[in-house]
Order: C-alpha cells, then structure tokens, then sequence
C-alpha cells in the first residue's frame, strides 16, 4: 500500500499524463464549447453532448449531510478542466451499433479495438433494449472499448468520466445531498430508485435533468468512472487541486462508479455516494476465466461517457488506451 | 446393505464403497485415492475437459468448505491444460485464500492428455469432474463409475440417444453403489428455482409451458491448415453435432430441465421446426441456429420451446409455465394468479450463485459420507429431451419418446484418435452436409 503522500504525487502525474494534456493539435480544439449532437458510426442514432465549463466546487459531503459514509469526506474544494458529459446514460442503441460492428474484430487478443464477446444470456434481463434504455451489465473494460471504438471512429476523444468530473456534472454547482434539494421525497421527480422503478431501469430521459440539463445522474443504471476505488481516496486530494483521480490499479476490483441504479434506496443516490465495483458482480459466470467484457450480477451498472475540451493528442489517447484497456 | 456402519468418516465411505462396488460388480478396482495425498483427509478430485467451463468446475470444488485437492487434470490437448491450470492458479492468487492454491497439486506426471487421457487420471481421484464436450460424456462417465468414483458432470451427458441409453444403464450401478453423482442443471441448486418450485401447486395444474434460449450464439475457432479433420472438430467443438449435440442440446437443455422438473416428467413426443438461417459459413459445421418445437407430455400438456443463436434478434433466456391458477415466471421469480397479480416475489437479495452451490452441496455430502445425489438419471432424460427435440426439427417430423430413445442412433467414430475418420466430413468445398426437414430421417 502507498503511503497518502505517495499516492497523491502519482495522482498528479496521472492528471498531468492523462487528463491535462498540453498543448493539443487536433482539430477538436477549436470547436465552439456548446451543446452538440455525435452521430454513432455506422448508424444513424446521434448522441447528446453538453458542455461543461471549467470550474470548482466541493468534491464528497459535509460531514453533517444525512446518511454520509465515511468515504466521502472529508470535502475539499477542487478544479476541474471543462469537458463535455453525455446528457444522457450510453444507451443500448447506441452500445448495439459497437456490439454489432462487423468491421471490427470480435474479443480480439492482439487487436487494439476489439468487440465484445456475444452475451451468453440476455444480461437486460428483458428490462429493455431498443428505444433508448441504457446499455447495462457491462464491465468497466467493455465500457471504455466502447469509448476507444468511438475514438477509432470519430477522431474525437471520449473517456469515461472522472469521480471528480461526474460528482462536478452532477452537481451543477448545487452543493446539496442531492442536486435538487435535501429532500429526498422528491427524488421521484428526478430519478428512478428503489421506490420507483419496479426493480427494472428505464428509458433514458424521461425524469427531471439538472441545473445543466443532464439526465438520469441520479438512479436508472449507476455509471462507471476511471477512478480505481480508495476509501480513503479523498483524505489525500489536497484544496484546490486540479483534476483529482485515482489511478488505475494492477487488480480489477475495486473500481469506481457513482449515482445508483434502479435498486438504489434514496438514502445512497446522493450526489456524494461512492460505490465500488466488486468481484461479486460476476460470480454466476460459470467459466474461468470470467468474461472481462460481461457482468451476471450487476444488472443496474451502466455508463455515460465525457469529452474533455482540451483533446489529447494520438500519442496521449493511445497511452490512455493501453494503460486502461490493458489490465 | 446397512450403510450406518460407515458414515463416521468420509474416507472410510469412500473405501468401502470402493470395496462394496467392487465386490458387487466382481471387478475389485479399490480406488488406491491415498497414494497421492499428503493429507488423508482431503477429497481428491480430478479434472477431465480442461475447458473455460471445466476450469471453473474444477474452481467451484476448490472453493466448496471441504478439504478438496486437484491432483490431476486430463485434456485432448495439452495447451488446453497448461491454459487451464495456469488460470486455476491465477484464480486462487486472487481469491485472496492461500490455502486454494495450496490444494491444486498437478505435477507433470498427473498431466494427462489425448483420447485416452481420461482413463489414466481417473484412477488417482475419490471425485471425477467431467467437462468435455458432452459427445464423451457416456464413456467418462462409465469409466468414472466403474472405478466407484464419485461423479460432478457437466450437461448435457450425451449427443446420441445410444449415449443417453448408456448413462441411464451407468446411472443405475451409480445408484447400486451409491455414488454421489451431480448434473451441472445448475438451476436445481439455484435459490430462486428452488423456491418457486416448492410453491409450484399454488398455480394449480400445469397446462403449458414455454422455454426459451434466444441470443448471439457462441464462439467460433476457425480451422488450421495444420490440423487434422478430427483435431479440428474437437477444436471448434459446438458446431459438430456428435461433439456437442447442436445448442438445442448444448445450451438449452437448462430451460427444457427445468419444465421437465416442474412437471415432474418427460415428454412422449415431439415436433417442430428449424434451420439455419444466418449461421451458415464453412466454420459453423451442421449445427441449426433456430429450432422451436411443440414437446408433449403424457397429460397432453405442451411445452413450446424455442432457441436461436441470431445475432440482432430478440434475446431472451427463460422459462414461464402456465397452469390453471396462474403462472410461474421463472426468470422474474414471480408467481401471478390468473390476472396477473403477483402472488410471490422471490427476493432477488437471498440469491445464491448455483454453480457454487452445486459443488459445495456435493462436496458436503462426500465429506459427511453421505449418499444423497443422484442427478445422472434426470441428466439424461433431459438430455434426450434435447435430442428429442433435435430430432424432430432436423426430420420435420412427430418424434416419439420411446422409439427415439431405442432408436439405437449412435453418432460417434468407431476409433477415436487424431488421425481416426470423424463421423461427418465437409464436402470438396469445405462444406458440411446439413440436416434437411423433410428429406432426413433422424439424426
């Protein structure tokens, strides 16, 4: 184990390696920040962007909010570089036209982007597919091929949120437990939960978005980030850092994920809960190896995916790429 | 025989039931299972199929509460192995449990492989975990019995009516000597099944039933230029039908186990449809990818069932049964009255994992030396089932339970060796011949 000092110093080099890349060449600089539609390739379904501009705000909870875990906290104020965040989670339209790519290779082992292997069983679960569910029971691998697949495809760099990005979207400057209010018998307004839901996700959109208008932040599938999982992460982010994230660990588990899903109690969809992945979450894949592309048990795990403004250059995604796709 | 004598001590029980079998049977093969153990406590298991599915078989018995040591391990072909034991290893780091990996004790001389392989590690185990392709199924499993093992076998047991015969004929002497013998239906040993099937008269007399495997299909391993023919088919397994059954036998046997549970019988007969519409290249061999077909039991009750391998089509992995008061929804773990009002709701949070299950209750009952398994015998009616099922939609015509199963139909080479003639051959331009509805009899 690191020490927190250690561990905040290869933060750093991470952000400075990964997120902050300096100076940019491609194109994609120079687009306008503002709302946008990307076309899926191959396809004629677009997805939602929405700009997100530079800024700080509290990263964790009070240590007074209700039903605070410990790994919250304790708060500190951090920047976060502007990007763009998918008004909406990826949805199964969108993730089927990548599953269903025949151009690109199927559960490649040499390949750099590679499909993932068939679903055995129909990990939806008959919650719903087409017509803009979200893409569901994928794991934080699947989810980041996807983003690679986009990448290949668009020339555009699409990533996974940060804890510190999403946590900053979801707010939209509120600093509330949840990004309405603190009152959580509204939270049916805005999110599909526990109460709500009738334990299975649903369409995209169709609650109460954010001050940003981001939808489904809160609830519906719960959305996988690039943080590795450290309960103690926010004891050793410093104030006013910049682009805080935990780096990628040797092992698999635990992973990040943040918002909740449909089977969350309203008590843990607060815009500060942390959730860890957990091996778990595939323990009814009867083979060994486990899928790395599929996951059993985690039916209310999801994603969405960010833009950042300052795009990296090839050589930087590649190096992105191959330090999070090669676990 | 009074068994009470001997249940003090699980490796007692497994002796003498060695030497209960052998003097039955005439044949005194005493299982010499501590020969190759430090500890005379431990359950020794042996591996035959050293496949994805087999690796995690093998994983499941390390991780039962039992002292279980892996001592050898049995494959076609040697990098399935080596994949195979490395994985274990792997698995064990990581399970964070020292002690699992102290139990897998595979040295090179109990590293077997080839056609024969099964026969030299079987003798070394007091538990055979079979995981081949089902195609050898009969013969392990006869093998395994005859040396008074106790048995995990994966489904589906056979391919061939003649195989289903064969387990049935070994199933019986299992029972003679009391083996403790569990089929990978893993739904039996599943919480939620479980569950519903205890409240199953809530929904009154069963009246029909559907079942459902519907998805993308499965890998492909494309073909070598340095391989054999056989070498080939034994590699890209799934689209051979002596190997694998076709998936109507392969995969969704689980979903036609399950009614057949429930019912608490098997079909008298069978029709029904099927091809293959999109899987069709040089790589998928004579597999079908969609078969649906109308099973009929004794009572006159249906069973409809469908499975596809068709990738952008609907994707659906369940079983409803409909009786007079109301349904069973299997995959939702509901129970509703006639107008759709539940009226049992399994709770998702008392899920186990049945593939654990499976083995943890097996290994239980060897440790405690009890007999309480005897899965073979409803492995293979429902693996005929399956075939049943085949039969009836690669001949386009009403199968019969009982002609099918005395039908004597027999798939598999007469010699079975790298260099050995498999029992289907592609055409000149690597095509393989394809059951045609209507013009193929039965097979």
């Amino acid at each position: 184990m690191n020490s927190g000092k250690d561990r905040t110093k290869q933060t750093k080099f991470l952000v400075l390696g990964i997120l902050s890349y300096l100076p940019a060449s491609t194109q994609n600089n120079i687009v306008a920040f503002k709302p946008y539609e990307q076309p899926v390739p191959g396809s004629l379904l677009k997805f939602k962007m929405v700009p997100v501009p530079q800024g700080e705000f509290s990263l964790g909870s009070p240590a007074t909010e209700m039903h605070r875990h410990s790994d919250e906290g304790p708060q500190h104020k951090v920047g976060v570089s502007a990007f763009w965040i998918g008004v909406y989670e990826v949805t199964r339209d969108e993730f089927d036209v990548f599953l269903k790519d025949e151009t690109t290779s199927q559960n490649s082992d040499v390949d750099a982007v590679t499909r993932p292997s068939p679903q055995y069983i129909d990990f939806s679960l008959g919650m719903g597919k087409e017509g803009g569910f979200p893409a569901n029971s994928m794991s934080q691998y699947c989810a980041l091929m996807y983003c690679k697949w986009l990448y290949q495809k668009t020339g555009i760099f699409y990533r996974l949120p940060s804890e510190a990005e999403w946590e900053y979207a979801c707010r939209a400057g509120s600093n509330t437990a949840y990004y309405y209010g603190n009152d959580a018998g509204k939270m049916k307004d805005y999110a599909w939960f526990k109460e709500n839901s009738d334990d299975k996700f649903h369409k995209v959109g169709q609650k109460l978005p954010n001050a940003w208008g981001i939808y489904d932040m809160l609830g519906n599938v719960m959305e996988w980030t690039l943080d590795h999982y450290e309960g103690d992460y926010y004891q050793h982010i410093n104030n006013q850092e910049k682009d805080p994230l935990e780096k990628p660990n040797e092992s698999v588990y635990p992973k990040s994920l943040k918002g909740g899903g449909y089977d969350t109690e309203a008590d843990a969809l607060r815009s500060a809960t942390r959730f860890k992945s957990d091996p778990s979450w595939n323990r009814r894949d009867p083979q060994i190896p486990k899928s790395k592309w599929w996951l059993t048990d985690a039916a209310a795990v999801g994603f969405r995916i960010v833009r950042p403004l300052q795009q990296p250059t090839p050589e930087q995604a590649e190096a992105f790429f191959k330090t999070y796709l090669s676990q | 025989m009074n068994n009470d004598a001997y249940l003090n001590s699980r490796r007692k029980f497994v002796k003498q039931t060695a030497t209960l079998a052998g003097a039955m049977m005439a044949a005194p093969l005493l299982s010499n299972a501590n020969f190759f153990s430090g500890s005379d406590d431990a359950i020794k298991i042996v591996l035959i199929g050293c496949g994805g599915r087999g690796t995690g078989a093998a994983m499941q018995a390390l991780m039962s509460k039992q002292n279980v040591q892996l001592v050898a391990m049995a494959d076609a072909f040697r990098d399935n192995l080596d994949r195979c034991l490395n994985n274990l290893i792997k698995t064990a780091e990581s399970s964070g449990n020292k002690a699992i990996k102290d139990r897998i004790t595979v040295p090179e001389e109990r590293k077997f492989t080839g056609f024969d392989a099964y026969l030299k590690a079987i003798p070394l185990a007091d538990v055979v975990i079979l995981a081949t392709p089902p195609g050898f199924r009969p013969i392990h499993f006869d093998e395994a019995i005859k040396q008074n093992k106790h048995v995990f076998m994966e489904k589906p047991v056979a391919t061939d009516p003649a195989g289903v015969q064969k387990v049935l004929a070994t199933a019986a002497i299992a029972k003679q000597k009391k083996l403790n013998v569990v089929v990978g239906l893993q739904r039996r040993y599943q919480n939620s099944y479980r569950e519903l099937f205890k409240r199953k008269d809530e929904i009154g007399d069963i009246v029909s039933a559907q079942a459902w495997w519907n998805n993308d299909g499965v890998w492909v391993r494309p073909r070598k230029p340095e391989q054999t023919e056989m070498e080939y088919q034994m590699r890209n397994w799934y689209y051979f039908v002596w190997l694998c059954g076709d998936h109507i036998t392969e995969q969704h046997i689980h979903n036609l186990d399950v009614i057949n549970w429930f019912k608490e019988g098997y079909p008298v007969k069978a029709q029904g449809m099927g091809g293959r519409q999109v899987r069709k290249g040089k790589d998928n061999g004579e597999i079908f990818d969609h078969h649906y077909v109308e099973f009929e039991y004794a009572d006159g009750s249906l069973l409809n069932s469908q499975c596809r391998h068709i990738p952008g089509t609907m994707s659906r992995v369940d079983e409803l049964l409909v009786g007079t008061k109301g349904r069973i929804r299997c995959g939702a773990g509901r129970i509703t009255d006639a107008k759709g009002n539940t009226i049992y709701q399994f709770d998702r949070k008392t899920e186990n994992n049945p593939y654990q299950t499976e083995h943890d209750e097996l290994f239980a009952a060897i440790a405690k030396g009890e007999y309480q398994f005897a899965d073979a015998e409803r492995g293979a009616k429902s693996t005929m089932t399956s075939i049943l099922g085949r039969m009836a939609t690669y001949s386009g015509q009403v199968i019969e339970w009982d002609k099918a199963l005395n039908s004597g139909l027999d798939l598999h080479p007469k010699v079975y060796d790298f260099a050995a003639t498999p029992p289907v051959l592609p055409n000149a331009d690597g095509f393989y011949p394809v059951a045609i509805p209507g013009v193929t009899k039965y097979s």
